[in-house]
């Protein structure tokens, strides 16, 4: 038989026979490797019913230009149907900085909103009900100073702590690996995440302290494979850390939270899922001896792949991003994330981010798939994919166990590299046309077709600078100082550091003043570069 | 044909905040094995220091790499920082999110050549090579 390639393989490398059948499948057995759903291994979802009983999140991240900007998009997309908030903070208040920062100039409000202070945050949540609502914040390294502020705005508005749902992304072993946006060494970063575990522990039942993040480890340009291994290897750091400061594992682990990428190759990604559930609830169950079930439960967002959309042709990134949405709910995620079909260009637009919300509602209402619990479970294929995902995963387990731990490999630049050496062999083979991209290297059209943009204007930081400058003159100096150096004496001391972090957003110290505070204590981090 | 005997030296950067380098690392393999020589400065370099560690390795070449949006003012920074320094003569390309809009702008500002998503690699390579003979 002449087939079109002489070899077939996914999206990551692994190859594909031509059918698949139980000879793929020898030593699985349906009750060890794929259970019940809502039992463990956990293989078919966390829950028993799935999407019979509730739909997943529609959760759309936003943010652009200033706290007002976003607060419109946000009532927007709630009107809209969606039932989550997502916030996208600009790259100055990623790095914790102000918007007033020489390193911010031509940065504020552009990937995302602008928050310097509380006053920020109390405009980008006016008018939203915080103990209706849940709210996820894609903040890592000041992810403990955006949590103070969202803390301060409900408790200024008089909602206890209990009632308050929602994530903060907190993950920065994934920042030193992918995403790059840091403020300290890892040791110290490490405790801050530790202590709003213990916090939200304590105080925030219901929020979810931490995020591990594959997505943008994935956008990088990691494999599945290397996707799945680097993100959960990150949760069991996370896990060890938290239980060795003294912590039950059983008081944190139900909260911690996933995010995924979810890529074209359709197959791959919904054993990427799979294999995620059930790598996690074995090396929990391994290491961890919990007692609560919930512990070994993997809970995940999903969000489509960015790096998948093309500014060539921008409208086909609609049907990219159907395919990419409707392999995350066969996989069984709890939130999604669907891009807009112009993000490969600026941040979406209004009419782009409604039709990317469709997107999920047209798969939740009309296309039937949301009946059955897990319905490509038995299938020869995906079993199979499920269980070689798992297997690579456990191959990185092992290497990074024998460096001693993520902390010391990243330091040795070995998840960089092995990313870096991914995405080049994704490079080469698009350049020698073995993996086509439909209007890009095949179905090229020589007339751009373009689509209209969101575009942020240089007022936007004009703007923010002049609020921050008023701020900086209406309050009082010696009460926010006074909170700054109380801040470096608890951080320098070790002492848990929510409390004070609160007090210092309430005496309207900026995002920047409490960053700097803390890096003259904790140090900062230069990269080890790996070329 | 007239060649240049010193090796082209190239710098390819991060310049602003965003921390997204996975062209930029690809790009500066792919000029190392056309047998370029690079030097990388890493993330989150201020124009200032991008100048600066140009005219001190003495670049033909400053190659930055922007995915934040914030290329309007970072490549005419950039533009105006080697002009006062009187390396006016180091070529400036660049390459990231770039809507079409900002091109004309930026190319009239001085900067050489814009490489957009999905640009063939070789494309780059022959670019940066293209500059020893121009020279």
């Amino acid at each position: 038989m002449n087939e079109r390639k002489s070899r077939f393989s996914s999206l990551s490398g692994l190859e594909i026979e031509r059918v698949y059948g139980p000879e793929h499948l020898k030593g699985w057995t349906v009750e060890q490797d794929l259970g019940r759903p809502g039992s463990f291994p956990y293989t078919r979802g966390i829950y028993p019913d799935m999407y019979r009983s509730r739909l997943w999140t529609m959760r759309q991240f936003a943010g652009f230009g200033s706290a007002d900007d976003t607060n419109r998009r946000f009532k927007y997309l709630l009107t809209q149907g969606q039932t989550g908030l997502s916030v996208a903070f600009d790259l100055p208040t990623l790095m914790g900085l102000d918007a007033d920062d020489p390193m911010a100039r031509g940065e504020v409000g552009h990937c995302g909103v602008a928050i310097s202070s509380l006053a920020d945050m109390e405009r980008l949540f006016d008018g939203i009900p915080l103990d209706q609502v849940t709210t996820s914040m894609t903040i890592n390294g000041p992810a403990a100073v955006l949590f103070a502020m969202y803390l301060a705005v409900a408790d200024k508005r008089g909602i206890p702590f209990d009632r308050l749902g929602g994530t903060i992304q907190n993950d920065i072993l994934k920042e030193y690996i992918a995403q790059k946006e840091w403020l300290f060494p890892p040791e110290p970063h490490l405790a801050i995440i530790v202590d709003t575990i213990d916090y939200c522990t304590a105080h925030v039942p219901k929020w979810h302290p931490i995020s591990i993040s594959g997505y943008h480890i994935r956008e990088a340009g990691s494999t599945a494979v290397q996707e799945l291994a680097f993100t959960l290897y990150d949760g069991l750091t996370y896990v060890d850390a938290a239980v060795k400061s003294g912590i039950d594992v059983d008081a944190f682990a139900p909260r911690l939270s996933f995010f995924f990428n979810v890529h074209n190759d359709f197959f791959e990604e919904i054993a990427k899922f799979r294999a995620a559930r059930r790598l996690w609830a074995r090396e929990m169950e391994h290491r961890y001896h919990p007692k609560n079930p919930r512990s070994l439960q993997l809970r995940c967002h999903a969000q489509t792949a960015g790096c998948s959309l093309t500014a060539q042709q921008p409208m086909n990134n609609v049907v990219r991003t159907t395919l990419q949405a409707l392999a995350a709910v066969l996989g069984g995620t709890q939130s999604l994330h669907t891009n807009s079909m112009d993000e490969t260009l600026a941040l979406p637009t209004e009419e782009a981010v409604t039709l990317a919300l469709r997107t999920q509602q047209v798969i939740a209402s009309e296309s039937e798939t949301v009946n059955c619990v897990d319905p490509l479970g038995g299938s020869y294929l995906v079993e199979s994919l499920t269980n070689r995902l798992e297997e690579g995963a456990r191959d990185y387990f092992r290497t990074l166990d024998r460096m001693g731990g993520m902390v010391t490999a990243i330091e040795q630049g070995f998840p960089q590299r092995e990313i870096l050496d991914a995405s080049q062999r994704y490079q080469k083979e698009i350049e020698h046309q073995e993996r086509p991209i439909v209007g890009v290297t095949d179905y090229v059209e020589q007339e751009a077709r373009s689509i209209p943009t969101l575009k942020i204007g240089p007022e936007v930081e004009q703007e923010q600078v002049a609020r921050l400058s008023d701020l900086r003159k209406s309050r009082d100096p010696f009460k926010m100082a006074g909170s700054l150096e109380e801040l470096q004496e608890t951080a320098a001391c070790h002492q848990k550091l929510m409390p004070a972090l609160i007090e210092a957003v309430k005496a309207k110290a900026t995002l920047g003043e409490i960053c700097a505070a803390l890096k003259e204590v904790y140090g900062t981090y230069r990269e080890p570069v790996v070329l | 044909m007239a060649v240049a005997t010193t090796p082209l030296r190239v710098l390819i950067g991060k310049v602003g905040l965003d921390g997204h380098d996975r062209g930029v690392k690809l790009v500066v393999r792919a000029l190392r094995d056309a047998g370029v020589e690079i030097i990388y400065t890493g993330l989150h370099q201020t124009p200032e220091q991008i100048v600066a560690t140009a005219i001190q390795e003495d670049v033909q070449a400053i190659g930055l790499s922007i995915h934040s949006g914030a290329h309007n003012s970072l490549f005419p920074r950039v533009l105006q920082l080697l002009n006062e320094q009187g390396a006016g003569d180091v070529t400036l390309f660049g390459g990231g999110i770039i809507p079409d809009d900002d091109v004309p702008r930026l190319k009239a500002a001085g900067v050489q050549m814009l490489f957009r998503p999905a640009t063939p690699m070789h494309d780059i390579v022959d670019f940066v090579k293209g500059l020893r003979v121009e020279r």
